[in-house]
């Protein structure tokens, strides 16, 4: 009787150990999460927890491409209209029920959130008109062809328009208004240690695996790693490159890595006749700026070997490029191959261009803001030194860089663009497009690229509904841009997840750490 | 007594004022927030809009200006990245630092002045030398390192203490406090003890040279002469005569255990506010940083005015100056 009872009670624990472990998961985040409020501030930390707790119209997959989230379809009825059908018997987490009310509301509330140091309206401005058809159906007027639409919808978190009503940041931090119908319950926020999450049991979707959801924020990469290793946490995200070997060598661990839709870069004073920090090799400033030469901008790029920095630098966590998109995403350009190294012709190149014997350069870099960037700039400037090109890296954390870099101080600068929207428009319309305030165009073109051409073309582009024709002019302006290095373009980084054995992850290359996403194993 | 008091206030008044002054021409110099806040993805008139709105696009003087006016109705403005207001921000990070500090604190009192007793009635033995050794290792080694080997050796190799965060908090008085609970005890044994190892050097050090010194006084040897034990000259005589300075460091070093326990805290992923610091130079979250080195240093004011009233407890001889009948 009692090895019977023994045998049952054995059976009876391992039939419930797993399930009792499979119900909850503790992942570390490697960035703090500053806010609950999915409309305060448009930031990756922030809007990777907001989304677990809302949806969106429309949602994205791993690879960055569009489907059906709230909305069930979408499509444009006429130039300047898309009409979103929605998803029925969705239910926010208090029980009300999802509706076009909500969308409105959502949409109504983005430009008027208070003190708001990064607005979502980058992705709801070109709304002239909101049209409740009925419950299930709701119009978007723009004022001009807008293709991207569905592509800003799957930004904008949908709020519920009762919970959040005249709701403040504080009220989402306390979970008040923290109410979507995303596929987590908000339980618990924090400020600089963790978020707790509940399972939506009523989710639309597939229901997640876990109960409940504990996100640790640990922002030191080494004990982030040793929580891992410790097993306090049962994932990571932003697995530091230098730990790579010993977590792929560990059979207690796995490695998951997805190539990025981030690309690292280099931008050139390509406009000025005087830059700053370009000199010759004594240190005087140079009368001529030489990178407004094409050449020259050619041969910094073949003297940059981009196997050797992903290799040695990033540990094989990048992948090189010779455009802006990854392959897979929408707007690569199949043709676009990395520039081969070849520092026999940077020199020829250089020669040609009038600089047979070089120049001075200072090469400005963040040191706290992309991964390995500081030791990148340095590898790069030895490059280039090697070719005749003296190179000094100027490193400094990012709040002192991107001030700097837009105010125009610098010459030459290693920098790193994300494109949110998953398609090429992104980084075409902020880097390389003539910079012009009015049409809000260039805001990010620290290098002032301008080539009237690209311009043009990039325009239609943006006018442009169907997905094809876009996709082809979209090839076609990152082509020219590139021909004329507007930009020089290194390696995609490689997003790298961590776990623990028996639980798996399906890698994203927009950086988002999604709990619905790992799975028992 | 009040008197003394109130004039020290007073200067501090003084103090406060150039220190926000100098966080607000200090964090200007760096650069614009909103280069660093906003996300590249927003157009030029996005980032005008977001400037006007915080009141970045005035003048620096007028920013001091309308800072002041809130500051003296008590209002530091808003975190740019919290939304909320940054005194709260920092006094809801608070407790988790003070517990932090006061842990480590205990630990280094606790430890340090009996092995700097030790260590200074037998300089000359092996346990004075073990101990004087150690204390050089705490003091040079980088609190980073040892933070980091504590947490391989005890959580990752023997998986006796958790890696890192602070335990379970239950609400004592309306604050937080998770040291209540075994779980909370486990959580901050290791960062506190990488936070103490520095103090609890010094202390060693203080109470040895204190310790010597003394026992050289002529009243140490007339007590001996008179036929007291030593434990008893140790224990009334000279632990009383060589705890002035030991009272001062202890004061000051909790201030700056509570001020700077950043890379500690950082290390641990301690919810404390040392680490708020640091998250908001990164991000140029002007409020918060000027709120928080205002605490800082009115923090600081406090201690020494608490350290000098402490003195004359201990040492009939010191009178505090305007304290005279």
């Amino acid at each position: 009787m009692k090895r019977l009872l023994a045998a049952f009670s054995s059976a009876l624990l391992i039939g419930m150990a797993p399930a009792a472990v499979a119900a909850e998961l503790t992942i570390a985040l490697g960035a703090d999460v500053t806010s609950i409020d999915p409309h305060f501030h448009n930031l990756t930390p922030n809007n990777n927890i907001a989304d677990h707790i809302f949806d969106k119209l429309v949602s994205k997959d791993a690879q960055s491409r569009l489907q059906p989230g709230l909305a069930e379809s979408w499509r444009a009825i006429d130039e300047n209209t898309w009409e979103f059908k929605l998803r029925r018997g969705v239910r926010f987490h208090d029980g009300s029920e999802f509706t076009a009310a909500d969308v409105v509301f959502t949409l109504d509330r983005i430009p008027n959130v208070p003190n708001s140091p990064s607005p979502f309206t980058t992705y709801s401005k070109q709304i002239t008109e909101k049209i409740v058809v009925d419950p299930y159906t709701v119009r978007l007027k723009t004022a001009t062809p807008y293709p991207l639409m569905p592509t800003d919808m799957s930004t904008i978190t949908i709020v519920s328009s009762q919970a959040a009503k005249g709701a403040t940041t504080a009220d989402f931090n306390s979970g008040k208004a923290a109410v979507g119908t995303g596929p987590f319950r908000f339980v618990r926020y924090a400020a600089g240690d963790r978020i707790e999450l509940a399972r939506n049991d009523h989710y639309w979707g597939p229901k997640p695996a876990w109960e409940r959801v504990s996100f640790r924020l640990i922002t030191s990469d080494p004990t982030r790693v040793a929580a891992l290793l410790a097993g306090s946490v049962r994932a990571i995200e932003n697995v530091p490159t230098a730990d790579l070997a010993k977590i792929a060598k560990s059979p207690e661990l796995s490695l998951y890595r997805v190539v990025s839709n981030r690309v690292m870069y280099l931008h050139l004073d390509s406009n000025r006749d005087r830059s700053p920090f370009v000199t010759d090799k004594a240190g005087k400033p140079l009368e001529k700026n030489p990178l407004r030469d094409v050449r020259v901008r050619r041969a910094i790029s073949k003297a940059i070997n981009r196997q050797a920095l992903v290799e040695r630098v990033m540990e094989g966590a990048a992948v090189p490029t010779g455009q802006l998109m990854p392959e897979g995403l929408f707007g690569y350009h199949p043709a676009l191959k990395p520039e081969a190294f070849d520092p026999e012709g940077a020199r020829k190149l250089l020669a040609e261009a009038g600089y047979p014997d070089g120049f001075g350069l200072t090469l400005h870099a963040p040191n706290n803001r992309y991964v390995n960037d500081e030791q990148i700039a340095q590898a790069i400037a030895q490059m280039l030194s090697r070719v005749g090109i003296a190179t000094r890296v100027d490193a400094m954390p990012a709040s002192v860089f991107f001030s700097r870099g837009s105010k125009l101080e610098f010459s030459f600068l290693l920098v790193g663009w994300g494109s949110e929207t998953g398609e090429a428009s992104s980084p075409l319309k902020a880097l390389l497009a003539t910079f012009n305030r009015d049409k809000g165009m260039g805001a990010a073109n620290r290098g002032r690229y301008s080539n009237p051409k690209m311009d043009a073309v990039l325009e239609q582009a943006l006018a442009m509904v169907d997905d094809a024709k876009r996709e082809r002019l979209l090839q076609q302006a990152t082509e020219i841009a590139m021909a004329d290095l507007g930009i020089i373009t290194l390696y995609h980084q490689v997003n790298l997840w961590a776990t623990r054995k028996g639980v798996a992850y399906t890698a994203r290359n927009d950086e988002r750490t999604f709990a619905h996403e790992f799975r028992p194993q | 007594m009040l008197a003394f008091i109130a004039r020290r206030l007073l200067q501090s008044l003084f103090a406060l004022f150039v220190m926000s002054l100098l966080v607000f021409v200090g964090v200007y110099a760096i650069g614009n927030p909103i280069d660093i806040l906003i996300n590249p993805q927003a157009d030029q008139a996005e980032i005008a809009a977001v400037t006007a709105a915080l009141g970045l696009d005035q003048p620096l003087w007028v920013q001091y200006w309308t800072f002041l006016q809130s500051a003296l109705r008590g209002d530091l403005g808003k975190s740019f990245v919290a939304n909320v207001p940054a005194i709260q921000l920092i006094l809801n990070r608070m407790p988790a630092t003070i517990e932090l500090a006061a842990a480590s604190m205990v630990i280094a009192v606790v430890l340090g002045i009996p092995l700097g007793l030790l260590a200074g009635l037998r300089p000359d033995s092996w346990v004075g030398r073990t101990i004087m050794a150690g204390s050089i290792l705490g003091f040079s080694l980088p609190t980073f390192w040892v933070g980091l080997m504590l947490i391989m050796v005890f959580s990752v190799h023997l998986g006796w203490l958790p890696t890192t965060g602070r335990g379970p908090t239950v609400d004592v008085l309306g604050f937080p406090i998770s040291i209540l609970s075994w779980e909370g005890i486990r959580h901050v044994l290791l960062p506190s003890t990488n936070l103490a190892l520095f103090k609890l050097s010094l202390l060693i050090r203080l109470t040895r040279a204190g310790t010597r010194e003394a026992l050289a006084q002529d009243y140490v040897r007339f007590a001996r002469a008179k036929g007291l034990s030593m434990r008893r000259v140790v224990s009334v005589h000279v632990l009383k005569n060589i705890m002035i300075p030991i009272v001062t460091v202890v004061g000051l070093e909790f201030g700056s255990v509570i001020a700077f326990a950043i890379v500690t805290e950082t290390i641990f992923a301690w919810p404390g506010m040392g680490k708020l610091l640091i998250d908001s130079i990164n991000v140029l979250d002007r409020p918060v940083i000027v709120a928080y080195l205002l605490i800082i240093v009115l923090m600081f004011i406090v201690i020494n005015l608490v350290v000098d009233v402490l003195y004359s407890v201990l040492d009939p001889r010191v009178r505090v100056a305007g304290a005279r009948p």
